[in-house]
């Protein structure tokens, strides 16, 4: 069976951890794959379409550049799997429990503190509903940008937490974070108890997907996608590893949740319909 | 089957998840939790803290009737899945034959999640570490802590005459040097035992506390009136370190409880009954009613391993001599503390005070041997063995 090349982004010291376990638990079991990690998404998701990776664990946005990329040049995509924790989530629109703004519209004038530019999850979407509010960010609304890890499409968590503790401290009227994010800082207590409230939020949308390239071999893909969908998490080999990535099981690939990025991404011109890189001051 | 709960006020950040958890774990995989609550962002709560535990949301789940928001959870199998493959780790009320490695640090009879480091020590067969006796040993060493600072008046007595202050100084030298070899060899046969065998650690980790406080309380008589010790002579170390040096469990303590801190036991009475001064005697006499628990744990443990396999005492002999054989060219006792013996069981240099100590050190190891003899046949040496064995003891008592 033909080796299969993963690309994957280093955005914590665990990826190595993550991708040699799952390296070792896949070649146990007669699935070649190697793996190549990335300093960000833009170069992976080229990369993957040029044929130098076969597989690419993909954010979402990359997904959507991949995509684009892949019809630019008429070859085709396939979502491999995904994890059971990157379906349905949603984004929310966070503002201090005692503020006067009652709907998005209330948003007119104020700051909004977001994520890092290139944040699907805290920038693109949450922008993207500002605007279907009729609010045109950085002209109705001041955008409050925290660029944490450019070019991990918002995998580092700092640019979220940086985005609440700014409503926290006064610095913005409302703060963008994943659903989990804010249960997260508020258990932690980043965001004290009762200190907060949802204004908003995004439709469910879905996030991390494996993306293969034009140049896996279609039987060690097969094969691949088997394993993954095969690992249980009742395997105490497998368990820390699954752990590790946040996901107790694989599901298969689903790519009909990205409707509304690819919306959000349009609007801010972030990639044109050929996949390349439109966006202004963006430098992974 | 499916369930309903109501939160209330509760939120997942203020503890609703425990209520949550605990109405999930009646269910089986795939089976429905309806979930109501007063707080409006409940549902956005629960997709969150759900998905991230491998449950679903079932956003087909039919809309709220009295407009306070409900969240129908569909679980999934991680919990299930994750203890599929857990183990007891033995059995509470007992120490298994057999200590897993993989039981790891958990508490003996812990469902232990499969998974995880296997603990990396030697001592994992009960029969190779264990006496009957340990438990009842270890809460009679857990009621008998002493304190140093209060079990002795070191209120400074009036100062000895200068040659039995030396020879004070001089045993108080050797024994520190004994005690630190006591305290090493449990702590290490501990650090190589499975956690299993709980009575047995906790026995020698307050062995290891006992000699603790020897070393302390010997010290601090040694400087009570000077400002160094006395000598450390290369045969006495040379001796101890051969009971550093033993790796195998049974014999380690054979070596240092049986044989070394038996014939110690006798040396501290004598110390306690000859001794010049009050601080001197309460030590001595604290110091052996320690080692007593010390020997019964030795005795005991080498007794049991012999009487399952007799052919360990083959074994213990060979040890033996090869102890005797490692130091026989070796000056063993220090020349200097077996001078100071005699002088404090004198008394005083006067001739016939002299051959008072004299004989009184000679009636001391009569007295050594014949309690080797009896632990040794105690352990199933038969009498002329024994004998035989007592006598290639080391010169340097431990
Ligand atoms: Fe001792
Ligand atoms: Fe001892």
């Amino acid at each position: 069976m033909k080796t299969l090349l993963l690309g994957a982004v280093a955005y914590d010291p665990k990826t190595v951890t993550i991708w040699e376990g799952f390296r070792r638990w896949l070649r146990a079991r007669d699935c070649d794959l190697d793996f190549v990690l990335y300093a960000h998404y833009e170069r992976q998701a080229e990369d993957l379409l040029a044929g130098r990776i076969d597989v690419a664990w993909h954010s979402p946005l990359a997904w959507v550049r991949s995509r684009r990329l892949a019809d630019a040049d008429g070859t085709a995509l396939t979502a491999v799997t995904m994890r059971d924790t990157d379906r349905d989530l949603t984004t929310a629109v966070v503002v201090r429990a005692d503020s006067p703004l009652t709907s998005v519209t209330d948003l007119a004038g104020r700051t909004v503190a977001v994520g890092a530019v290139d944040s699907p999850q805290a920038t693109l979407l949450p922008l993207s509903l500002l605007r279907s509010a009729g609010l045109e960010p950085d002209t109705d609304v001041k955008v409050l940008r925290h660029d944490t890890g450019v070019g991990l499409h918002g995998d580092h968590i700092g640019g979220e937490r940086d985005a609440a503790i700014a409503l926290r401290d006064g610095r913005a009227d409302a703060a963008c974070m994943t659903d989990s994010n804010l249960l997260l800082f508020r258990q932690e207590g980043t965001l004290p108890a009762a200190a907060t409230r949802v204004l908003a939020h995004t439709d469910r949308y879905d996030h991390c997907v494996m993306a293969a390239g034009p140049s896996a071999d279609p039987a060690a893909l097969d094969h691949l996608t088997g394993l993954l969908l095969d690992m249980s998490y009742a395997d105490a080999e497998a368990r820390p590893l699954l752990d590790l990535e946040g996901l107790t099981r694989w599901l298969p690939g689903r790519t009909d949740r990205y409707d509304a990025l690819e919306k959000a991404v349009d609007e801010a011109g972030f990639y044109d319909r050929r996949g390349g890189v439109s966006v202004r001051g963006y430098r992974p | 089957m499916s369930a309903a709960i109501d939160l209330e006020s509760l939120t997942l950040d203020n503890g609703g998840h425990l209520l949550v958890r605990r109405a999930l774990g009646t269910l089986r995989p795939g089976e429905r939790l309806t979930v109501r609550g007063a707080h409006p962002e409940l549902p956005l709560q629960l997709g969150a803290w759900a998905r991230s535990r491998g449950h679903r949301v079932d956003h087909e789940a039919p809309a709220p009737t009295d407009g306070r928001p409900v969240t129908v959870l569909v679980k999934g199998a991680a919990e299930e899945l994750r203890w599929s493959g857990a183990r007891r780790a033995g059995r509470a009320d007992r120490a298994d034959p057999h200590a897993d490695p993989r039981w790891g640090l958990a508490a003996r009879g812990a469902l232990v999640e499969e998974g995880g480091p296997a603990l990396d020590v030697a001592w994992v067969d009960r029969d190779l570490v264990w006496a009957d006796v340990a438990p009842t040993l270890y809460a009679r060493a857990a009621a008998s802590q002493w304190d140093p600072a209060t079990a002795v008046d070191w209120a400074v007595p009036d100062a000895l005459p200068t040659d039995i202050e030396d020879a004070v100084v001089q045993v108080m030298t050797y024994l520190v040097e004994n005690e630190q070899a006591a305290l090493m060899i449990p702590a290490r046969m501990l650090a190589n035992l499975h956690p299993h065998y709980r009575e047995v650690m906790q026995l020698l980790a307050s062995q290891v506390a006992d000699e603790a406080r020897h070393v302390e309380v010997f010290t601090r008589r040694a400087l009570l009136h000077r400002e160094r010790p006395g000598t450390s002579g290369a045969g006495g170390r040379a001796s101890l370190q051969t009971l550093l040096g033993e790796p195998d469990f049974t014999l380690a303590s054979f070596l240092l409880s049986v044989l070394g801190e038996g014939t110690f036991v006798d040396l501290l009475g004598f110390l306690h009954h000859h001794a010049p001064d009050p601080v001197t005697a309460g030590i001595t006499r604290l110091a052996a009613r320690d080692e007593a628990r010390h020997v019964a744990f030795g005795v005991a443990h080498t007794a049991h391993v012999t009487r399952s396999d007799p052919a360990f005492l083959g074994r213990l002999r060979q040890a033996v001599e090869r102890r005797h054989d490692a130091l026989r060219d070796t000056a063993g006792l220090n020349q200097e503390v077996y001078d100071s013996l005699v002088l404090l069981a004198a008394g005083s240099w006067e001739p016939a005070a002299i051959r008072r100590g004299w004989d009184a050190v000679q009636e001391l190891q009569r007295q050594m041997d014949d309690g080797r003899r009896r632990r040794l046949h105690a352990i199933g040496f038969p009498d002329d063995e024994s004998a035989e064995l007592s006598a290639l003891h080391t010169r340097n008592f431990m």
